[in-house]
């Protein structure tokens, strides 16, 4: 008994302690935020005359609500197209099989450790020549299909656990294979559509490297994006640049802490198909 | 974007009976749409950039050819192949700690898994996950300044004569950038293993003490060995994080100083766009898809190998 209650012991503050190393970066660039702008504050010392105000000025100088809505933009840009193309591609090549539905699904397979910065190179002159560099739109094509593989295995291993007889008893019905994708098996899928959506939202709102490269326009990027910008600007300006890093990471950690349950669910189910 | 639409409308024609027809042409313009994303924004870009990477250009004049001349580059030249090095090393510290420390985290965690502590830390240690690596990185970069939270806690300890600017000194920058990615990760990992856990059949335990195995033995032969899967998992996605590291380190030292902390990623964004070598750029840009298709692999084919 006592070996049990010092193993949970050590367990909570073993706990305690892990939390406390997650949090801290936080509460730092919190506690810094509050001091005078321009001063270096020494470590985690809570200021003597807190400078809240240095919230409402980040915001402004970072042009937070032109930020809010370009990311939003492109999120509604990426998202919904890319769980539909990938929705579909995995239904055919899952449960529809198609022919040479093998190859199809190992090509697709290829790009999913690809990383970013192997492409971004010949991308830059592509996006260049199709006259979008600098518009939203530069983020959100590539994202589209940077995003296929992972979208089309993920719904892949939805369909692929779709029994057969369901297909069969919709088409006696006289359902056409549009309506039996549409009626049946997209309701089905709402558990793996609504996880991949989670994932890709989150992956297009902390995109960095397709921000920074193809949209030279801060206001046009990405938050994460649009953060980097920010640091290049007042990086010299400490609690400036601790108070707008803070708003910047603000929306994802609200919709983190509204949504979580549903988003450790599919970070961690991403994380094991990935 | 007219594409998905496009291909809906032309959905509706055939006749619905046919079942065959799914297997071909009907099924294939599910797929189309996809593929022609894929086939433009990643699959062609992949082509371009084998093909890039055999020339000499400066992404404006005429190209010429140079053959594997490039690829002689990355391997001999100091700067490039360091990058490379650099990657490897930052695998220490991107994947050997979170998946050691995660497991025994992990385990520790396990025993008292149903408490309320145990569901808060679920929410907590998910945190890093979410944020923008960007913010990460500038929160690290401040954490670790020769004013940051670091030096005061050393300080306060009595460590006063090792404080310095983590991420400004030669020797200490990498594993600095390294402690960065490790904190991004752990709580992945963490979480991970623990799911893991929750799956495994305490029966096991049991035979295991009545075996009079120890509390070591018990972790190795049993927890470690069923967690295989998520182990491998876990090995995977950091080590791909390491290889292809970019955000973190563009924000946190920009490679520096000198050339310490210099990734493949990162070198590849200022050879293309800085110094205008995309031949270079691209030379290299294949040898990291390479080594990180390399690396993804093997460990994904032991997992499948494992009889769960």
């Amino acid at each position: 008994m006592i070996t049990a209650w010092r193993e949970a012991w050590t367990g909570r503050l073993l706990l305690v302690g892990m939390m406390a190393v997650t949090v801290l970066p936080f509460l730092s660039l919190f506690v810094t935020a509050l001091h005078p702008s321009g001063t270096y504050p020494p470590g985690l010392a809570w200021p003597s005359n807190p400078q809240w105000g240095n919230f409402l000025r980040a915001f402004e100088a970072a042009n937070m609500d032109e930020l809010l809505i370009s990311s939003v933009l492109i999120v509604l840009g990426v998202v919904p197209i890319s769980i539909l193309l990938g929705t579909m591609a995995g239904f055919a090549i899952g449960h529809l099989r198609v022919i040479g539905s093998r190859a199809l699904f190992l090509t697709f397979v290829l790009g999913l450790t690809l990383p970013f910065e192997g492409i971004i190179t010949p991308l830059y002159y592509q996006i260049r020549d199709m006259g979008l560099l600098n518009t939203r739109w530069a983020i959100i094509l590539p994202l589209i299909g940077l995003f296929m593989p992972f979208s089309v295995f993920w719904m892949r291993a939805h369909f692929i656990n779709m029994p057969e007889e369901l297909s069969e008893s919709a088409r006696m019905d006289g359902a056409n294979v549009w309506q039996l994708f549409r009626r049946i098996h997209v309701p089905l899928a709402m558990p793996a559509i609504s996880s991949l959506g989670i994932l890709l939202f989150l992956w297009t709102w902390n995109q960095f490297l397709l921000a920074i490269v193809l949209v030279d326009d801060p206001t046009k990027r990405t938050m994460s994006g649009a953060l980097g910008a920010f640091q290049g600007q007042w990086g010299t300006d400490i609690p400036l640049l601790c108070a707008g890093s803070l708003l910047i990471l603000a929306p994802t950690l609200a919709i983190f802490l509204i949504f979580q349950r549903h988003f450790v669910k599919a970070l961690l189910q991403g994380s094991l198909k990935g | 974007m007219a594409r998905p639409v496009g291909a809906r409308s032309t959905h509706r024609r055939p006749p619905p009976t046919k079942l065959r027809g799914t297997r071909g042409l009907i099924g294939w313009l599910f797929v189309v749409p996809a593929l022609a994303f894929y086939a433009v924004f990643v699959l062609r870009p992949i082509a371009l950039t084998f093909q890039y990477s055999l020339y000499k250009w400066d992404g404006i004049g005429p190209s010429t050819w140079v053959g594997p001349a490039n690829y002689g580059k990355v391997f001999t030249d100091p700067d490039l192949f360091d990058s490379l090095i650099n990657a490897f090393q930052l695998i220490v510290f991107f994947s050997a700690i979170p998946v050691v420390l995660g497991l025994a985290i992990a385990a520790t965690i396990r025993r008292i898994a149903a408490s309320r502590l145990a569901l808060v830390a679920r929410t907590v240690l998910f945190l890093p996950q979410v944020i923008p690596l960007v913010a990460a990185g500038i929160a690290w970069s401040w954490l670790l300044a020769s004013t940051g939270v670091i030096n005061q806690f050393l300080s306060l300890l009595g460590l006063g004569t090792v404080t310095r600017a983590w991420l400004g000194d030669f020797s200490t920058a990498l594993p600095a950038v390294g402690m960065i990615g490790a904190w991004v990760l752990l709580g992945l990992c963490t979480l991970l293993l623990l799911a893991g856990m929750s799956k495994i059949d305490p029966a096991l335990y049991e035979a295991a003490r009545l075996d009079g195995a120890g509390a070591w033995r018990e972790f190795i032969s049993i927890t470690v060995l069923s967690l295989r899967q998520e182990i491998a998992v876990c090995v995977t996605v950091t080590v791909i994080a390491a290889l292809a590291s970019f955000d973190i380190v563009y924000i946190s030292t920009q490679g520096g100083p000198g050339n310490t902390t210099m990734v493949p990623g990162l070198q590849i964004y200022y050879l293309a766009f800085s110094e205008r070598e995309i031949g270079t750029a691209s030379a290299l840009a294949v040898v990291l898809m390479f080594l990180v298709i390399a690396c993804a692999l093997p460990i994904q084919w032991f997992t499948k190998d494992g009889n769960r």
